[in-house]
């Protein structure tokens, strides 16, 4: 498995599979139940300054597809989740995901989570259901320039900036995090999405409309992170509907230097990722890569 | 899965309790839940209180969405996601006892009606007791217990099953109800040395496995659950203690 090791600029991860911001990442716990199923990272749920319930039930539906989820960042707010990332950073490298209103507010919630033992930042600038935060601020390239820089200045460690997809030009949102100073950048957030239930004549979820995830949305994000790549210097992380080896080789050779997984944790089971860190060693030893290293990118030549 | 069912019928089973049937042919078994839209109002984890053909959930008004699943009534639409979970598994136990406290009866009845288990139903008082009659069709021996002693054994259920293991012998003890009653029925098993399958309950969004938010310990409630093992059990510090709100803090349960 030696073979699976990946750096993301000055970062080192066993494997190049890392959990997702939202899921199975709320608890310590949880984040360590991750790292034992084969996940070289993991990402928190998105924590802001405040305990926030998110929005009302129905939150999340499934689709043909994928899920549709509109949770409006539920978290318990960063002093309690101080004790979380502490049991979990025992076990693995854990990367605070934070959301804030302006850069005053990212910048303090980052400067929280590098004290409590976070290895990275990374700043929901694309979250498609929650007023006032995600994507209404990551839409905007000057403010992720802003959100960024402001960062930047006040922790040591990595920043990580999560782009949106629902936009006409993500390589823009891309160009202004790196502008900002960025370390590395992942995409994709989930597509804008709405379930109707025809015999009850209403949207499902309880904020109309959500993010869609899972298989539906890999082709998406795979074209993301090659267009990212083409135009970054600095690394990709890609995420978007992997729920096997091949589709982490696919983004791996668009270009991303690590993946993300979300939905194939509720779709297969945590199981998911030590399942693909086999299949990609199986792929690497019959075609002759050393390291993942080498195949990032490889679709570019 | 996502599925829109007709409601075709609505038994009042107490002054705050009733069950509504609806057809449906997904495969479900006994101790898994469905996720149940109320539009408008939220959506919540009911557990199946039938799971042939016909399925039905018992619901107990408790709150805004509960109160208003009951203005339902036969003919009107619902939607369901599910059936979620593990359930119990009842393979190869030859004598089973079942213990409900107050509207976790409603979990336990489908397993009741396949297996024809002996059955404690326990509850504060008389008029909190309910699906006792349904039990019967199915069970020899179903005994009641009320805290307050209006109807049954005078005790809680815990108390009444640890006399009835120890004088019928049980393989398997499966329960549902509050949680600090699980915990002592969980002891009592293992002081009496008789196997348990306990079916749990938190704060559920997605019911499937994704969002995490259910967890109990690191065990999400919805997928790796909601029935958990005497062993497993054993192993989860936040049992009986600890859960967590909407937010993801903590809440001590006492």
């Amino acid at each position: 498995m030696g073979k699976l090791k990946v750096a993301v600029g000055k970062l080192n991860f066993e494997f190049p599979g890392i959990v997702a911001s939202g899921i199975m990442d709320e608890t310590g716990d949880s984040m360590v139940r991750m790292f034992k199923s084969g996940a070289g990272a993991v990402v928190t749920k998105s924590i802001g300054s405040k305990p926030r319930p998110g929005h009302s039930n129905p939150t999340f539906t499934e689709v043909e597809c994928g899920y549709v989820n509109a949770m409006g960042l539920p978290n318990p707010g960063i002093d309690m989740f101080e004790k979380e990332i502490k049991t979990a950073s025992s076990e693995g490298p854990v990367i605070g995901s934070i959301f804030g209103g302006d850069e005053k507010e990212f910048a303090y919630l980052a400067s929280r989570m590098e004290e409590f033992g976070a290895v990275a930042v990374e700043l929901n600038l694309s979250c498609p259901h929650a007023a006032g935060y995600g994507a209404e601020i990551g839409s905007d390239p000057e403010m992720i320039v802003s959100v960024v820089s402001e960062v930047k200045s006040s922790v040591d460690i990595p920043v990580w900036a999560k782009l949106t997809p629902n936009t006409s030009s993500i390589q823009a949102l891309g160009r202004a995090a790196e502008k900002g100073g960025a370390d590395a950048v992942v995409a994709i957030n989930t597509l804008k999405a709405m379930v109707i239930c025809p015999e009850l004549r209403k949207p499902v979820l309880s904020n109309k409309f959500g993010g869609l995830s899972g298989p539906g949305i890999k082709p998406v994000g795979v074209r993301a992170v090659y267009d990212l790549y083409s135009s970054l210097n600095i690394p990709v992380i890609g995420v978007g509907g992997i729920t096997c080896w091949r589709d982490a080789a696919e983004y791996i050779m668009a270009g991303a230097s690590a993946y993300q997984m979300g939905s194939a944790i509720g779709i297969t089971g945590p199981e998911v990722f030590n399942e693909i860190n086999e299949g990609l060693v199986s792929f690497m030893k019959e075609h002759g890569y050393e390291t993942v290293k080498e195949m990032v990118g490889v679709a570019h030549e | 899965m996502n599925n829109v069912v007709k409601i075709i019928g609505k038994t009042r089973e107490s002054h705050d309790t009733f069950t509504f049937d609806f057809k449906s042919d997904i495969p479900a078994k006994p101790g898994q839940f469905v996720m149940v839209w109320i539009p408008g109002v939220d959506e919540i984890p009911m557990s199946l209180s039938k799971t042939g053909e016909v399925k039905s959930i018992t619901v107990k008004g408790i709150g805004e969405a509960t109160n208003a699943l009951h203005t339902m009534n036969a003919g009107d639409y619902m939607r369901i996601r599910g059936p979620y979970g593990n359930g119990f598994d009842l393979n190869g136990k030859k004598k089973i006892l079942a213990v409900a406290g107050g509207v976790g009866a409603a979990a336990l009845l489908p397993a009741i009606a396949e297996t024809g288990c002996d059955t404690v139903i326990g509850a504060r008082t008389e008029k909190e007791i309910i699906l006792d009659k349904q039990a019967k069709d199915y069970s020899n021996n179903v005994w009641i217990s009320t805290d307050d002693g209006t109807r049954g054994y005078h005790g809680n259920a815990v108390e009444l099953a640890k006399e009835k293991i120890i004088s019928e012998k049980y393989d398997l003890v499966i329960g549902c109800g509050p949680e600090i009653m699980l915990f002592f029925l969980h002891k009592a098993c293992k002081e009496l040395k008789v196997d348990c399958q306990l079916s749990l309950e938190r704060h559920m969004k997605c019911g499937t496995g994704v969002c995490g938010c259910c967890v109990i310990d690191a065990e999400r409630v919805c997928k790796d659950g909601p029935v958990f093992t005497s062993e497993q059990l054993d192993g989860l510090s936040d049992f009986g203690n600890r859960k967590r709100d909407e937010c993801g803090c903590i809440i001590n349960l006492r």
